[in-house]
């Protein structure tokens, strides 16, 4: 097995506003953000070979109809992909794959997601979760409650109290909503304190409000090709360096061997990405990082998981600002989704969006200084059970 | 000769005081407290309780039949003994019967039972009565009122209670009553009622059953009496001739209130508890008329005794509040979360489900022997397929590994504490954890597995089961 490492580029990319877009629907951000990509890589729509469309909920659309018919795509092959968390990402992978394997060499990943229409104060089904099988024999589901199973494993597997293990989540907050406050396409755009986020009222216990990402939309897209035609398009095309995705089977939910204080899809996941991409340390290499900050706690465990801290070690981290803008490794450097928003189908590709302009020194006042690998990193479903993405690209060939 | 084998009390664990009550209307503080069903409970998830109970010792293929009784029950058309028989894992040949719509079902239940065993048409027979009837809000019902379960396995060897005699009487008469088209209770003028109603009745029927076999008042070490109220008993008890201060059984009115037609029942256990061999003991239920049974206490009563009972349910209590109750027994209309409606489930997928989730049964894998739930057909850890045996989850006691408690979903009673527990031979199963107070839960804490309701949609209850801390 050879691997994805230079095989594709990304050579446009396009990102929406991200927020509460009650004047946007799901195919006005499709286009904001599809066109933004055409412009940025120099091509357009008839030049588009192939699609892969992310949404997670159906309501964002169904079928890769929904992709051609704002976009007025001709006739080409487009296939809807959906991942939970990881969809945006996983439509990336399959374009790269797509023309990677000379099947096509322009291709389009872009996914969006309308969750503001439907008047829900959190994620538009918490049922699919729980559908047994048709059944509902289950316990009550919420998003918030699985994650902080996870803190509350945690804080007491490592002997920290709830006040000392919320501080800790709390600087991962505040980390956020200051990268926040530096992206002017992010939907919450300002700073927050310590006190603030320890003041907050309680979601899913040891949760908070400002633990949890808020509900968004918005649309993000890649245009790729293969790599040894990326050149032909611009002199700054960012490759690919590894795609990896790791789907659990619900182990961690039947299997009392799994601990509740880390993720085994973010561990293999990303075990696979570095091989992939020859990366040996990642603390040391990756220079830049956009993991999936559902919820503080889950930012806090993908540190370990993804090897940026030793097992145990992420507070230390987390404390002497390791993770922030002017830190060794900055995680998040566009506020995450706390504060850039979580558009389900679309977040991976935002990420991305993130990453690739980091890479060519387009971040602004958000750009961290020469950077050369840049990871991004997406869990959808519960620390027991998840689909997993972890994406690398760099802004050199190896 | 035929009588009570064993017995098991279900006492749900809220209390709401009737002082709580009286605040809320504005009235004279009334004393004592009633028991509270939980959200998820109902008068089925109580009988499965009290039913638990009473045969946790007992091989549930080896018994004969299930009777439910209740006025209560969740279904007008729709059999809540199969169902209760169902998550007992009973044999399908069990014989399964409701006796519904009267206070006296309950003894009325132990009667048919006894005659069915005294025929041979079976051994034993578990009878369990429950129920969770709603008194208008302000009324004197809803005071009386108190939620509860109790079960007997009704058979003919290692009895601890003979069934000596029985005698009954019906009656016509409109003092308490519940139509089809009604949620509360409703009765006539409480004048009417206990004199033409129930003084009259039990008076008569009890003091018939004395003369038809030969006993007077002190052949009796105890008289298990139902009772609407705290002073109704007197009266009937001075009318008989009993001395109430130490003949007549305290039907834990004050502490659980009326449960009903789990009450005579109830009480029964309660006189069980602290009888000796060679007890004669009283039992008359009412509603429609009175069923009046003579008992004997025989000295297996030594080896039942200090097993199970009602009054450790008793002091193992968590106090509600009014409004709680009111939201709980869906008596006032709240707004909704902001949250997608719940879903149906699907029948077809309740039935292929039927084992794993009714009875809590999960597989063991032949080869490897790792334990799983829900029931799989390839084994997550060693991938063979199809070779599992069954593993019943439901009588183990569990281990809390994390939770957390949340307040955000369709919820009735936020917060919801969601539980992931280990079991001690392996498998593992998330569930809520009901029936708790938030500040109690633990790492590392006992859980037992607890029946109850998870959902009422499309016009059909769903079940399934809980956590909950192990509790005396």
């Amino acid at each position: 097995m050879k691997g994805i490492r230079d095989k594709a580029a990304i050579i446009g990319m396009g990102c929406s506003k991200f927020g509460e877009n009650w004047d946007r629907s799901a195919a006005d951000m499709i286009i904001d953000a599809a066109y933004e990509a055409y412009e940025d890589a120099g091509v357009g729509s008839g030049d588009i070979q192939a699609a892969w469309f992310g949404t997670y909920d159906s309501m964002s659309g169904l079928s890769g109809q929904a992709l051609a018919e704002p976009l007025k795509l001709d006739y080409i092959p487009i296939t809807r992909v959906e991942n939970m968390c990881a969809t945006g990402s996983d439509a990336l992978r399959n374009a790269c794959y797509g023309v990677a394997s000379g099947a096509c060499d322009i291709a389009l990943a872009l996914g969006v997601e309308k969750l503001k229409d439907s008047g829900y104060t959190g994620l538009p089904d918490f049922e699919w979760q729980r559908r047994r099988g048709g059944t509902y024999r289950d316990r009550s589901y919420s998003a918030p409650s699985h994650f902080a199973m996870m803190a509350t494993k945690y804080f007491e597997k490592y002997g920290l109290t709830p006040d000392e293990g919320k501080r800790i989540l709390a600087q991962i907050a505040v980390k956020n909503h200051h990268n926040g406050s530096l992206s002017p396409k992010a939907h919450f755009q300002r700073e927050v304190t310590i006190e603030q986020v320890l003041q907050a009222p309680i979601i899913a216990w040891p949760l908070g409000l400002y633990d949890c990402c808020g509900v968004s939309d918005g649309a993000a897209a890649a245009i790729v090709t293969r790599a040894d035609l990326a050149k032909n398009f611009r002199a700054d095309p960012i490759y690919i360096k590894a795609l990896q995705v790791s789907v659990g089977g619900g182990q961690g939910h039947m299997n009392p061997a799994f601990d509740w204080t880390h993720v085994e899809e973010n561990v293999r996941a990303g075990k696979a990405a570095y091989a992939e991409a020859g990366i040996t340390n990642p603390r040391k290499e990756i220079s830049i990082a956009e993991v999936h900050d559902c919820f503080t706690i889950t930012e806090l465990v993908i540190m370990e998981d993804l090897q940026f801290s030793l097992r145990g070690k992420a507070p230390e981290d987390i404390e002497s600002g390791f993770f922030s803008l002017k830190g060794g490794l900055p995680v998040n450097s566009d506020g995450g989704l706390k504060c850039f928003g979580h558009p389900i189908g679309a977040s991976g590709l935002r990420m991305m969006y993130e990453i690739y302009k980091q890479l060519q020194g387009k971040a602004g006042p958000r750009q961290v200084k020469n950077p050369r690998l840049g990871l991004t990193h997406n869990l959808g479903g519960t620390p027991a059970s998840a689909s997993v993405s972890v994406i690398i690209a760099g802004n050199e060939k190896s | 000769m035929v009588g009570i084998v064993s017995y098991g009390a279900y006492v749900p664990v809220y209390r709401l005081s009737r002082a709580e009550i009286s605040r809320a209307w504005s009235k004279q503080a009334i004393s004592g407290e009633k028991a509270v069903a939980y959200y998820d409970e109902d008068s089925l998830t109580m009988a499965v309780a009290a039913a638990r109970s009473c045969v946790v010792e007992i091989d549930s293929k080896s018994i004969g039949g299930l009777y439910f009784a209740s006025v209560t029950s969740p279904y007008r058309e729709k059999q809540a003994a199969v169902t209760i028989a169902t998550v007992l894992d009973m044999s399908l040949e069990a014989y399964t019967v409701d006796i519904c719509n009267s206070l006296r079902a309950g003894t009325s239940a132990m009667r048919i039972a006894m005659d069915a065993i005294s025929n041979d048409s079976t051994d034993n027979i578990l009878v369990s009565a429950a129920d969770c009837r709603l008194g208008m809000p302000n009324s004197d019902a809803e005071m009386s009122f108190g939620d509860g379960a109790a079960a007997f396995l009704i058979g003919k060897t290692n009895v601890v209670a003979e069934i000596e005699g029985v005698y009954g009487i019906s009656n016509e008469l409109l003092d308490v009553w519940r139509s089809d088209k009604d949620a509360f209770v409703r009765s006539w003028e409480s004048r009417f009622v206990y004199s033409e109603g129930y003084t009259r009745i039990v008076t008569q029927a009890v003091s018939t059953a004395m003369k038809r076999y030969n006993l007077t008042p002190k052949d009796f070490a105890k008289v298990v009496l139902y009772t609407p109220d705290s002073r109704q008993l007197g009266t009937v008890a001075r009318k008989l001739g009993f001395d109430l201060a130490t003949q007549v059984q305290d039907t834990l009115y004050p502490k659980i209130g009326n449960t009903g037609t789990a009450q005579p029942l109830l009480a029964l256990i309660a006189a069980l508890e602290d009888a000796k061999a060679g007890d004669r003991i009283l039992l008359a239920s009412y509603g429609d008329g009175c069923d009046v049974f003579v008992l004997r206490v025989t000295k297996e009563i030594e080896k039942l005794r200090s097993k199970r009972g009602v009054k450790g349910q008793l002091e193992a209590k968590l106090m509600t509040t009014y409004n709680r109750y009111l939201r709980w027994r869906e008596l006032i209309e709240v707004e909704p979360p902001a949250v997608p409606p719940m879903e149906q489930p699907s029948p077809v997928a309740l039935w292929r489900d039927t084992h794993g989730g009714l009875t809590l049964h999960g597989v063991k894998c032949k080869r490897c022997g790792t334990i799983q739930y829900p029931v799989q057909r390839v084994c997550g850890v060693c991938r063979a397929k199809d070779e599992f045996d069954d593993y019943m989850f439901a009588d183990k006691v569990g281990k809390l590994v994390t939770f957390s408690h949340d307040s955000l979903g369709n919820l009735i009673d936020p917060p919801n504490t969601v539980a992931v527990v280990d079991f001690p031979e392996g498998g593992r199963i998330t569930f809520d954890m009901t029936s708790r107070d938030p500040s109690e839960v633990k790492i590392g804490m006992s859980v037992a597995m607890v029946f109850r309701k998870i959902r009422y949609v499309g016009g059909f209850y769903d079940y399934w089961w809980k956590c909950c801390p192990v509790r005396g």
